[in-house]
């Protein structure tokens, strides 16, 4: 089968769906490759880049739909494209399909499968080809790198001798992986970074990455299906505000993050927010495609309120680093054609048993299979909801002296057990055995005092120098050598034989064992 | 010579044996400790020699000539790999000397007259080879299992509980026959049977709990050399055998404790039983290759390798060096973390890095260097698998729950060598293979760093 790219249509957007790396993966996979001319210029990848490695260059689109079986895209499909897709055609592009019913019903009417990239579960098996994780970790990255774009002072704070720059304080809203990306990336910049997310569990998370977790004092969980959020209760956003405006004054970079799938953004930084901070602050508005987080964000355009604060609403932060963006993405598709092609042969199967695959497909076989129906698996494992309780001080000083009245207890039990024993063996065994005994008792008294103390590297030295030593058993077969049975003789001979064997072997090997530690 | 001063060399060779195996506390000290080790067997041996009753025969020359030559060559010989067999081999010739010696003394009873020193006797004489007897077939099976003549999995008789008890019932019987003067056909039996119990417990015990048989079957011969002592009314014997007895024990229980898992449980095979269902396993192996791995390397400020038994399988440990010392000349931290289970043996693979050239300070045990994996940014495990598996500590269910592992997922990335997708020894699947910062690189170990050093420079 044929894969194709074409030139994505949008304006501005200068990513591609396939690099010349990708294509080489693919063809690997059996397939051939096709890419429209021009396709990835605006992402720095030249027409002959991709003949190089082997991928045909069609002279236009309508060339490259008319050969290709499977067409790559970035971008939701526009009128135009749609009109050349043809029966049995497969899409594979970000498709939105919950906000795009009409793109549903045009793909339908072509006969052609459509397959959204933003749709891939949130499993791990899955995270290879999760396109919207790897586009959220760029657009942190590159929000910071905006944000710093606007904003007129250092990141990092410095005592210079021309005088003291304070750090740069920035609030990152939603810790998802565009929000850990931007707590990262301000963190290694040298700004003091603080994060909020209505979901407790991610605090771990941001303090990982460097940040200070904003705790909001509140019962209730804000994590939804999939590892999103879900939509707060009024309480709970009058809590939050709360903390906003407590935090607005202080703060100079803000960037929000939060969405909720398949809902328009929350607004967590309202106008009364932006009034609250200081001039030259800037906020950078992740959310902005889906309303905005922020009410005064205007969505592709950065605008500047009476107060002197900027509100950037760019929608394009993947594209604007689109050589990175399209590697990675590239590699997605890259991974999720791996997934549809299980024999390598280059047969795209759309296996509807697949979970990862049911869950992208939104239209297949003229009818339109979305939205697909719950996961087989948890996607991501639910909190645990009951820590047990950390052991108070007190509790674990009382546990520990427990343990050791317990332990005592028990040496006391076995001593006197002991001294029983010995009582009763005292009681009847004659006087030369009980001096055998107590030498027998001592030693292995002093047995176990002496190898605690053995250091765990030299327990193969330990074996071996125990190996020599119980060769002492030479002793007993030396005494009966010189007995007047010839049976007793032989046997006897033979055990100075084999343990002679012991004791110079043991020793010998144990030498050299002992000799190859060395230390550095 | 006279017999106090037999007496006195013994106390002496005594008092060495302990200075030698507590010498054994730190590497330097070590070295120093077998001489006194050496001596005192010398001692031992030249005063029960030279003492009243026994004398320096033709017949005796020989057997110490022919013992000593052939303990030389195998001492010089061996392989570091190959200790473990040695190991098991040195213990069998134990267990057999204590039978031959236990018969002969069956065979030629010293005078005694009371009748409770007569049973003493006879119970010390029955013990003794029932001990030797089961050191000296186990240890061969287990010779066997170590050097791959015999296969290292376990081997499950239907219902062997109950082979074992109907045998132990047996040796029971035939010690009360033999104490009641049925005659020495009863020792003789007790003998064979006490052959085949050591034969079948160790044959019942898979590969990778050879620790504890090798540290168990030490013990035994240990107790062999006290039980023949007691019989002979041999103090320095006694002395000896409770020192060595004692050792092997606390290996026994030191390694136990480091599979979380009972002695008994472990001596009479297979695993512990579990509760409940073990947690699926979510993810997906994914591969690296050398090149990716060799720029990891140099991106790597601190490194961990973690050795197991494939290391020693793959004869790796010299390349691992070398690759060690690359990285240090580069001024990286590179540290080895052993896990007291890691091998065949106990200290196995601190040996096997000895030999190699690896400086013994850089190799850390499990305890030691836990709480480090955070702040690491690269581990390479070499064939390892139970002993850095999270499900002991994350799955309840897991037949290894509870036992310590090395936790080297905390680190920043894991590299791990395999030959293929197989799992451990425990047969349980390993979520550390599965975890996003993991990656496999399959194939040979040795083939893999020898390929590894070339793009190294």
């Amino acid at each position: 089968m044929i894969i194709g790219a074409p030139k994505e249509l949008l304006a501005g957007e200068a990513r591609v769906a396939m690099t010349p790396e990708s294509a080489k993966a693919l063809q690997k996979l059996g397939y051939d490759c096709q890419i429209e001319t021009g396709a990835g210029v605006s992402a720095r990848f030249q027409d002959t880049d991709y003949e190089a490695a082997g991928v045909t260059v069609a002279s236009s689109a309508s060339a490259l739909y008319e050969a290709c079986d499977i067409i790559l895209k970035v971008r939701n499909p526009e009128e135009k494209e749609i009109g050349h897709l043809r029966k049995g055609q497969v899409l594979i592009c970000w498709a939105s399909p919950a906000q795009n019913e009409a793109l549903l019903e045009q793909v339908k009417a072509q006969g052609a499968s459509l397959l959204a990239m933003d749709m891939v579960p949130r499993i791990s098996r899955a995270q290879k080809m999760d396109v919207l994780s790897s586009m959220a970790n760029i657009a942190g990255y590159r929000a910071v790198i905006e944000a710093g774009n606007q904003f007129g002072r250092f990141f990092t704070g410095q005592i210079t001798a021309a005088g003291k720059v304070p750090p740069a304080k920035v609030l990152v809203i939603g810790a998802g992986v565009a929000g850990l990306a931007a707590i990262g990336t301000a963190q290694s910049l040298g700004a003091i970074v603080r994060a909020f997310d209505v979901r407790p569990e991610v605090a771990e998370q941001i303090n990982s990455m460097g940040a200070e977790f904003l705790m909001l004092e509140f019962e209730e969980d804000g994590s939804g299906e999939g590892g999103y959020a879900k939509p707060a209760s009024p309480e709970f956003i009058e809590k939050e505000m709360a903390l906003f405006r407590a935090q607005a004054p202080e703060i100079d970079i803000v960037i929000t993050t939060a969405l909720i799938p398949g809902r328009p953004a929350p607004k967590l930084w309202p106008a009364e927010m932006v009034g609250l901070m200081k001039p030259g602050s800037v906020v950078v508005d992740l959310a902005a495609e889906q309303g905005g987080n922020c009410d005064l964000t205007k969505a592709g355009e950065i605008i500047e309120t009476d107060n002197g604060v900027k509100v950037v609403g760019y929608t394009d932060f993947p594209s604007r680093m689109a050589t990175q963006s399209s590697n990675l993405y590239a590699t997605n598709l890259r991974h999720m054609m791996d997934d549809l092609t299980p024999e390598k042969d280059g047969v795209a199967v759309i296996n509807m048993e697949d979970d990862v695959i049911r869950g992208v497909t939104a239209v297949h076989n003229g009818a339109i299979t979305f939205p697909p129906p719950p996961l087989k698996i948890q996607a991501i494992g639910k909190p645990q909801t009951a820590t047990p309780a950390e052991p108070t001080a007190e509790e674990k000083a009382a546990a520990e002296l427990a343990a050791m009245k317990k332990a005592g207890r028990q040496q006391t039990a076995m001593l006197i057990f002991g001294g029983l024993f010995m009582l009763l063996i005292g009681a009847y065994a004659p006087a030369s055995f009980m001096q055998h005994f107590i030498v027998f008792a001592l030693s292995c008294f002093v047995g176990f005092q002496v190898i605690w103390k053995v250091s765990h590297s030299l327990h193969t030295p330990l074996m071996a120098v125990t190996n020599a030593i119980s060769g002492i058993i030479i002793l007993g077969a030396l005494l009966q050598l010189n007995s007047p049975n010839f049976i007793v003789s032989l046997l006897a001979g033979i055990s100075v034989l084999i343990a002679t064997i012991n004791i110079t072997g043991g020793f010998m090997v144990t030498r050299r064992m002992l000799a190859m530690f060395q230390k550095s | 010579m006279d017999q106090n001063i037999v007496t006195a060399l013994s106390l002496s060779a005594a008092v060495l044996f302990i200075l030698s195996l507590g010498g054994l506390s730190n590497q330097e000290k070590a070295k120093r400790a077998v001489w006194y080790g050496i001596i005192g067997m010398a001692l031992a041996v030249g005063a029960t020699i030279f003492g009243p009753g026994v004398g320096l025969s033709s017949w005796l020359i020989i057997m110490l000539v022919i013992g000593a030559v052939i303990g030389a060559i195998v001492a010089q010989r061996v392989e570091m790999t190959g200790m473990p067999q040695l190991v098991a081999a040195l213990h069998s010739f134990v267990g057999l000397a204590a039978v031959f010696i236990g018969i002969n003394s069956e065979l030629n009873p010293p005078a005694l007259t009371d009748a409770v020193e007569i049973i003493i006797h006879e119970v010390e004489i029955f013990l003794g080879v029932f001990i030797g007897a089961i050191t000296f077939t186990g240890s061969i099976i287990a010779y066997g299992k170590l050097s791959g003549t015999i296969d290292g999995k376990a081997l499950v008789l239907p219902g062997r509980h109950a082979i074992n008890l109907v045998m132990l019932a047996a040796t029971l019987y035939l010690g009360w026959l033999y104490l009641g003067h049925a005659g020495t056909w009863t020792l003789l039996v007790m003998t064979v049977i006490a052959f085949i119990i050591g034969a079948h417990l160790v044959m019942a015990i898979g590969g990778a709990d050879m620790p504890v048989v090798v540290s168990m079957l030490n013990s035994y011969s240990g107790w062999a050399a006290a039980a023949t002592g007691f019989m002979l009314g041999n103090d320095l014997l006694i002395v000896t055998g409770a020192l060595v007895g004692s050792s092997g024990a606390i290996l026994s229980y030191i390694m136990c404790k480091a599979m979380n898992r009972n002695f008994l449980s472990v001596i009479l095979g297979g695993w512990g039983g579990t509760s409940g269902p073990q947690m699926e396993v979510e993810g997906e192996m994914v591969p690296t290759d050398l090149d990716t791995l060799a720029g990891d390397l140099q991106n790597a400020e601190s490194i961990v390798i973690v050795p197991g038994y494939g290391m020693a399988v793959a004869q790796a440990q010299s390349a691992i060096s070398e690759m060690t010392r690359r990285l240090r000349d580069q001024g990286k931290s590179v540290r080895f973390a052993i896990h007291p289970v890691a091998g065949r043996l106990p200290g196995h693979m601190n040996v096997l890095l000895a030999e190699a050239k690896v400086p013994y300070d850089i190799v850390l045990e499990m305890d030691e260097i836990n709480d480090d994996f955070p702040e690491t940014d690269l581990v390479i495990i070499v064939g390892a698998n139970d002993i850095v598996n999270p499900a002991a500590q994350d799955d309840p269910n897991s037949p290894i729950a509870g036992m310590p592992v090395l936790e080297v997922w905390k680190a920043k990335q894991v590299v791990i060598s395999k030959r293929g997708q197989g799992r451990g020894y425990s047969g349980i699947e390993n979520p550390l293979f599965f975890k996003d910062n993991s990656r496999m690189l399959y194939g040979d170990a040795k083939a893999s760093v020898d390929a590894l050093l070339s793009k190294l420079n």
